[in-house]
Order: structure tokens, then C-alpha cells, then sequence
């Protein structure tokens, strides 16, 4: 498996979002993709994802096993959506849906699939929920969103994402929503999730210090523009472009250096 | 605490004191003859707040640090218990008879696109606090200097908010929270929606405005970071109490309570 994007450009009503992007993902591989707001992150996700809003200009390539989704129709398209890549999003409340149980919302995606029975749909929707720590699935998966709490619905949309075994999981800024507590736990599902099932993992994050423990490897974008590509450790300690020189200085000027030795954990 | 009282009365009140504060509220009815639920989103509290001091509210959502702070302010009325600003009744005191209460305390609150009313030009903005307490004197002055203390042009005074970055949104909603010259700001998460680089500005400006105007601080934060940055203390809220209450350093770099240290340890770190 492996995902390339060359020369990735995105216009939306005249303007250059994402201007001429390319990097490759591969098997296993965790990859990290930073900027600050509006430098063109999330467009780039939902451009592989094929969810970019109507009247969005895509041109260059985006290849996902040597197949080239640009060129796809819509119906193919969301026959790879959910299968070969998953995604989770930010907000883990408006990514639900309101008004159905959050069992429902993950077996789901297995029925139409998988052509998977209701009662096998629902069996696989506990194991997932299973794996994603979600505690009492049997109470929680009966549930509707509003019932649990932000956690909580962002497991069970980890779990949606997972649902039908996708090679890929691009997460876009999926801890920025979460107290520090719960995003510490929702980043290590993360790190055991990718290491458990190869699953590949495109991280999207403007705080430096999350993308260091999730991501091996990471890109910066500024202005739509990739500016650097490099190691996570290589962005932390010598980062070469101005951009990747202020996101760092930024994220130093609000860090704050642990003393003790973090307690019980 | 010691030495502040002489023959039961106190010499110099702090600035913000609360004693006994909790607030409940009912849950809706299970079904119709039932008693309604309560819960407790803050437990009786009580809270010293010393001129000069910047002292910082931690927890995660729905420890009560939001309710706190706007039993404070006296924006909320509280199930039982007290609040006294520099010695003065503000529970149980509402509308305009709290107005020597607003003129002493501004507000920042955490989303600069939902704080600012986009029909309003930025010049009525920032002079709201100035109208609304019938504060006299020169406003399109007293506005023109605010807006060169946050940061900002002063000519921009006819643009609208919609003109203007989330930083810039943020310090024009700082101009509105000191234009009348409270002794208190009150912040809550005033950082959590900015971008990265516009956040350790607007931080920058924060710790500014503290020092040259010499402001009492009360900054709710999940980021400890900002709160190492800004205050002098620390309460860590959790489950509708205060757990732990001290000097930053000492809180930080020792913390007592096991809330506390699961917290700490939470925060990801760029080393």
C-alpha cells in the first residue's frame, strides 16, 4: 500500500488553498502534516478523502496503490472512502449524527460495506468498540452522541473510521477538542491502534508537541505551500524553513517543561 | 491569611472573596410526580483573590472552573454561599445596582467570533462598557488609547469585526474588557481559540497589560502552559471543587493532589 500526492493544488472560489503539495505515505508509516490555521491542512485531507466542497478546482495526483483517484467518479470514489482511507475529524460532536444511536453510526459503514448482516454488523461494532477502549460498549453503544462524553465520542468515531479496515487513518487535529487528559489517552489509542494493525497514519496537528508523539515523520505547510519535509525530531531541533522556525518558537513560547517525574503514571 | 483581621474586622478586604460558594442545578423531571435531580457543578467553595495577583483555574471541561468565575462576577446566583468584592456585597445584587461591580472587572471569553457583535463597528464596540455604565468623560479618546495599548491601529475605529484576524478579533475584545479601567480582568480560555503563533502574542500582550496597568488576573485555562506564563497561582478544579490552591511554581513543580499530578503528567511535551 501506498499513498502519493504530487503536485496537489486546490482552488475554491479563485484562491489558491494548497498549491503544488506532494509527499508519499507508506505501509506502517506515521506522518505528520503541521501548519498554522488556514495553511492549507485540512483541504489537502479532504482532497484524498474526494470531500471538498462543490466548485473546488483539484489538479496534480493523488495515487492511491499505483490508482489514481483524481480521475474517479464519485460512486468509485466512496467505494474507497471508509475502505481504503478512513478519517477522523476534530469535532467529534458534529461528526455524529444527532439522532442515531453511535452503534447504529458504526455498523453502519459495514452493511453497506460489507454487505454484513444487521446482527454481524452490530457484533463487529462491539469488537471495534472493543479496541477503541470505549468502556461498556454494551450500555454505551446504545446511546446517542449527546449521552457521552467528547472522549468518548471521539472513540467511537476512531471506531467508525476503522470500521471497514482501511489501509489508511488521516486524523485532522483530533485532539484539539479534548481536555489534556483525554487527548494523552486518545494519542495513545492512536500510537497502539497504527502499531496493532499497520494501519498507515496521516497526523494533522499545529501543536508541535502532539505531532511528536504520534508522528515519525511530517511536512509543513504555510500559505498552502509545502516549506519543509523532515523528521519530527529534525522540526524540533533544527528546523530549516521560517515557518517551521516560528512554529517552533511559538509552541516554545506557551510549552511548559515538566520538573517531577509525572506521578502515578 | 494571618494578620488580616483586627478586633474581628477586616483592615484591607482582598479583592475577591468567596466563601461557601456552590451552585446546583435541577435536572429536568424523569417522569411527572418524580423530585427532579440536582447536580452539583460546584461544591461549597471557598476563594481568596489578593490584588495583584494573576491567579490561574485549571481542570477539565466541566470541573466547574466556568461556573465559578461567573458566580464571581456576580453573573449567576449561587445555590449557597457568598462572594464579597473589596469587602462589598455582590450575591443576591442584580442589574444596574452591580454596576460599580462591572466598572471594576472586564471580560475576555475564549471565541472572538462569537463575543463580537458583527453589526457593530469597532469604535462601539470598545466603547460599549463606557455607555452601558454612563462612564463620562472623552469616549472616542478614551478608546483611540486602549486600542494603541492592545496593539491596534487606532484609525480602525469604523471597520467591523469581520475586517479583522481571530488575533486581532481577540485584542479588540481585550480593548472592550479595560476601556473603563477595571482592577480586575477576567478571562476564560481567552488563548484556546487562536492559532499557535497568534496565541504566544496575544500572551504577550496579557502578561503587558498585567504588568503596566497592574491588573488582577483570573484566567481560566486548560493550557498550563499559558498559565505558567501568566499567573501567580494556581487552583486545579476538578469535579466541582478546587483540590489544590497554591503558588504556581510551588504547584507545578510539587504538586500535591493526585488530580493534579495525572494532570501534569497529561501535557505533551516538546522535549
Amino acid at each position: 500500500m501506498s499513498l502519493d500526492v504530487d503536485g496537489l493544488t486546490v482552488v475554491i472560489g479563485g484562491r489558491t488553498v494548497v498549491d503544488g503539495v506532494s509527499f508519499s505515505v507508506g505501509d506502517g508509516d506515521r506522518f505528520g502534516i503541521v501548519g498554522s490555521s488556514g495553511s492549507g491542512k485540512s483541504v489537502t485531507a479532504l482532497a484524498i478523502m474526494g470531500l471538498l466542497p462543490d466548485g473546488a478546482v483539484v489538479s496534480g495526483s493523488i495515487r492511491y496503490d499505483g490508482r489514481e483517484l483524481t480521475r474517479l467518479g464519485e460512486r468509485e470514489r466512496a467505494g474507497t472512502r471508509g475502505r481504503s482511507i478512513g478519517m477522523v475529524f476534530q469535532e467529534p460532536r458534529t461528526a455524529l449524527n444527532p439522532i442515531r444511536t453511535v452503534g447504529r453510526q458504526i455498523a453502519e459503514p459495514l452493511r453497506i460495506h460489507e454487505g454484513l448482516t444487521r446482527a454481524d454488523a452490530w457484533s463487529r461494532a462491539r469488537e471495534l468498540a472493543a479496541r477503541v477502549a470505549l468502556p461498556e460498549p454494551d450500555l454505551l453503544l446504545r446511546r446517542y452522541p449527546h449521552q457521552l462524553s467528547g472522549g468518548q465520542r471521539q472513540r467511537v468515531c476512531i471506531a467508525m473510521a476503522l470500521a471497514a479496515r482501511p489501509r489508511i487513518l488521516i486524523a485532522d487535529e483530533p485532539t484539539t477538542a479534548l481536555d489534556v487528559t483525554v487527548q494523552a489517552e486518545i494519542l495513545s489509542l492512536f500510537q497502539r491502534l497504527t502499531r496493532e494493525s499497520g494501519t498507515s497514519l496521516v497526523f494533522i496537528t499545529h501543536d508541535l508537541a502532539v505531532l511528536r508523539t504520534v508522528a515519525e515523520h511530517a511536512m509543513v505547510l504555510d500559505d498552502g505551500r509545502m516549506v519543509e519535509e523532515a523528521t519530527v525530531e529534525r522540526l524540533l531541533t533544527e528546523p530549516a524553513a521560517p515557518a517551521s522556525v516560528a512554529l517552533l518558537a511559538a509552541a516554545r513560547a506557551t510549552a511548559w517543561k515538566r520538573s517531577f517525574d509525572g506521578g502515578a503514571r | 491569611m494571618e494578620a488580616i483581621f483586627r478586633r474581628g474586622r477586616p483592615v484591607s478586604a482582598p479583592l475577591l472573596e468567596a466563601s461557601g460558594l456552590a451552585r446546583e442545578y435541577s435536572l429536568p423531571r424523569d417522569a411527572l410526580f418524580r423530585r427532579r435531580d440536582v447536580t452539583r457543578a460546584l461544591a461549597p467553595t471557598d476563594l481568596i483573590v489578593r490584588d495583584g495577583e494573576a491567579l490561574g483555574i485549571v481542570g477539565e471541561s466541566g470541573s466547574g472552573k466556568s461556573t465559578l468565575v461567573r458566580l464571581l462576577l456576580g453573573l449567576d446566583t449561587p445555590s449557597a454561599g457568598r462572594v464579597l468584592f473589596r469587602g462589598h456585597e455582590v450575591t443576591g445584587v442584580r442589574g444596574r445596582r452591580l454596576n460599580w461591580l462591572r466598572r471594576e472587572t472586564g471580560v475576555v471569553f475564549q471565541d472572538p467570533y462569537a463575543s463580537l457583535d458583527p453589526r457593530m463597528t469597532v469604535g462601539r464596540i470598545v466603547a460599549e462598557p463606557l455607555v452601558g455604565l454612563r462612564i463620562g468623560g472623552d469616549h472616542a479618546g478614551l478608546v483611540a488609547d486602549v486600542l494603541v495599548k492592545v496593539g491596534l491601529d487606532p484609525d480602525m475605529t469604523t471597520r467591523y469585526p469581520h475586517e479583522f484576524s481571530g488575533g486581532q478579533r481577540q485584542r479588540i475584545a481585550l480593548a472592550r474588557a479595560i476601556v473603563h479601567g477595571p482592577r480586575l480582568l477576567v478571562g476564560d480560555e481567552p488563548l484556546s481559540a487562536l492559532d499557535v503563533t497568534v496565541r504566544a502574542q496575544i500572551l504577550e500582550l496579557l502578561r503587558g497589560l498585567r504588568d503596566t496597568l497592574g491588573l488582577t488576573l483570573v484566567i481560566v485555562s486548560h493550557d498550563i502552559g499559558v498559565v505558567h506564563d501568566l499567573c501567580t497561582s494556581i487552583a486545579v478544579m476538578k469535579d466541582g471543587e478546587i483540590v489544590e490552591r497554591g503558588a504556581t511554581t510551588e504547584v507545578l513543580s510539587h504538586p500535591a493532589h493526585d488530580y493534579t499530578r495525572r494532570l501534569l503528567a497529561a501535557v505533551p511535551s516538546l522535549d
